[in-house]
């Protein structure tokens, strides 16, 4: 539907009948050099809470709480942020969770980012609310292509089905999840559509013209190997 | 190396051989939409319930991505199709909050208008189909009836009855209609004698409560574990509401009350809904009476670009909590990643926990308890 919608108003835009003359090119003599791409961002800003600013006292039992896990604290808009790394990653969660302070009982949303040329490319992100304190604190895991992030299905049970989404849009390597499968895409789907290395229209050529492909799963090489043994 | 496996073995070998195996949906009229349910039987008992979704992933995500700030607006309406004044509430919001933004107080009290009439708009909807769905035909008609004003007064607000594209950046495009505002109160006075009949219909009916007491019993904490969100969280007793906690629009200046279930059952996330129905007419009341003179519009840049950054902003939508969660690079005209938290999406993923042990027939009222849509489960 947003397709269609895209196409019809694109469509009125009349054909460039008459080209405008150059004036840069001309006046200057020299051509005008092609704008070169931006480069890709190389990861979010994480800015830290401002000079004066203390952390809300949840953040701070969590620095107290569990002791060094915790790399980087960060505000922005009113939100707070921690990030922590990933195998620290479940002890971190059990204590917001049972902490009476943080009380951090409802998993709103896990989600993740795609920053390319970073090494740990990807950002995990669990965004937590306490019912019981009404407060909000979202928690970070950096981690590279690959890279084991511990589930936390086992702690709350809300983010099962929002880490399946994190695997099947971004191939995070999710690991200890009672049913790792993908969701949104079909089972047999190749590549991960939500990393910023995938094109938007789909993957073009290697899209399977043969429905048969459809059908086809594709596996490991070894297991593939043993299969012809 | 590949492998041609055939779909039906698949599933086969998951099961064991005295359990039956029934699939329902896509294509059935009480899953709301494309959503498939295989369901595992124990005689006529849910043992276990898979949910498979996605089959209208458009990849809205991917496609906000790549387009600029302004154009999202209109991509949000398609997600939650029958609520879309909240779709678009939560999305501008999220980025007035990124790019610190005061929106004028008109604007404010004209967009908590739209999106309480939208709230009744999609309960309207939900009513109806859930009764239809457990056999009571008329209450379909009379929502549908009362739903129709509400579209009505969409179209004269802003021309479209379904996808609004309401709100912008920074405010509101235009301005409401002369006369408009008195034909809300109008709305609200007949609503609140229509709300009776839905009521006489259904709230002692035999055959209601039978279908609907004691089903899908779900308690406050495995419903706050579980990720649930809106009425279905309600009705387990858990006080949660966005429009409370975390007051966006223009909900802190308003008195309404929050409805809580006492037992977490059908019936009381049916009650809840009928509550709400009332709550939002309270809200519409005050809103129009008090609604202040000045711009629709604040003060924003033609050429949107918030600074970098992240955040989530959550409202409450008809169904639950619809968070928006945006990052901007500061450099490009579009997010750098935009992520919708469906409440939808959430609220689905408890339906195995409510079915276990219940009948065929519940997993219909079931499916329609938790109020799906699934333009935006599957996004």
């Amino acid at each position: 539907m947003a397709d269609d919608t895209n196409q019809t108003s694109e469509k009125p835009t009349p054909p460039a009948v008459s080209p405008r003359p150059k004036p840069a090119a001309g006046v200057a003599g020299r051509k005008p050099r092609p704008k070169a791409p931006p480069e890709p961002p190389k990861g979010p800003p994480d800015p830290a809470p401002p000079e004066g600013m203390e952390p809300p006292a949840y953040v701070a039992a969590l620095q107290a709480g569990v002791a060094g896990a915790v790399s980087q604290v960060t505000y922005w808009v009113g939100d707070w942020s921690v990030i922590v790394p990933a195998d620290r990653l479940l002890e971190v969660a059990r204590f917001l969770r049972d902490e009476p302070g943080c009380g951090f009982d409802y998993c709103a949303d896990v989600t993740a980012t795609d920053w390319p040329p970073r090494e740990q490319r990807f950002d995990v992100i669990y965004c937590l609310y306490s019912t019981l304190n009404r407060h909000r604190l979202r928690v970070k895991v950096r981690a590279a292509e690959g890279d084991p992030v511990p589930s936390v299905t086992g702690i709350w049970p809300a983010a099962n089905w929002l880490e399946r989404e994190v695997y099947d849009q971004f191939g995070v390597n999710i690991v200890d999840h009672p049913d790792l499968r993908r969701i949104l895409m079909p089972d047999e789907w190749q590549g991960h559509p939500q990393r910023k290395d995938y094109p938007l229209e789909g993957p073009g050529e290697f899209l399977m013209e043969d429905p048969l492909d459809w059908l086809r799963v594709w596996k490991l090489p070894e297991e593939a190997e043993s299969e012809i043994e | 190396m590949t492998k041609v496996i055939d779909a039906p073995r698949r599933i086969g070998q998951a099961f064991d051989t005295d359990e039956l195996v029934l699939n329902m949906g896509p294509q059935h009229p009480s899953t709301h939409g494309v959503l498939r349910v295989v369901l595992r039987l124990d005689g006529e008992r849910v043992v276990d319930a898979d949910c498979v979704i996605g089959y209208i992933h458009r990849g809205v995500e991917k496609l906000c991505e790549n387009r600029d700030w302004t154009q999202i607006v209109l991509l949000t309406d398609r997600m939650d199709y029958v609520a879309a004044a909240t779709s678009n509430l939560g999305y501008v919001e999220a980025v007035e909050k990124l790019m610190q933004v005061e929106v004028p107080r008109r604007a404010r009290y004209i967009r908590t208008i739209l999106a309480e009439l939208q709230r009744i708009a999609s309960h309207c909807l939900w009513l109806g189909t859930h009764a239809m769905d457990i056999g009571a035909m008329t209450v379909l008609l009379y929502s549908f009836r009362e739903r129709e004003f509400v579209l009505d007064l969409f179209e004269e607000y802003c021309g479209a009855r379904l996808t609004y594209n309401s709100m912008r950046v920074g405010g509101l495009p235009l301005d409401i209609p002369t006369g408009w505002d008195k034909r809300v109160l109008a709305f609200c006075d007949v609503m609140e004698t229509k709300l009776d009949e839905y009521e006489e219909l259904l709230t002692n009916n035999r055959i209601w409560l039978g279908r609907t007491r004691d089903i899908g019993v779900i308690s406050g904490e495995d419903a706050t574990a579980l990720g649930l969100c809106g009425p279905p969280l309600r009705g387990s007793g858990v006080s949660r509401d966005v429009r409370k906690d975390e007051p966006n629009a223009a909900y802190e200046e308003f008195e309404f009350d929050i409805p809580l279930g006492t037992r977490g059952d059908t019936y009381d996330r049916y009650l809840i809904r009928l509550e709400e129905f009332k709550q939002s007419i309270r809200i519409l009341r005050q809103a129009v009476e008090g609604l202040p003179e000045g711009p629709v519009m604040g003060k924003v840049p033609r050429l949107i670009k918030p600074p970098a950054g992240e955040t989530y902003h959550p409202v409450e939508s008809p169904k639950g909590e619809l968070g928006y969660f945006i990052v901007s690079d500061g450099r490009s005209t579009n997010p750098y990643r935009f992520r919708v938290r469906p409440p939808s999406f959430c609220n689905l993923q408890a339906l195995n926990r409510l079915c276990k042990g219940h009948l065929v027939a519940d997993v219909v009222a079931l499916i329609g308890t938790i109020d799906i849509v699934l333009g935006e489960v599957d996004r």
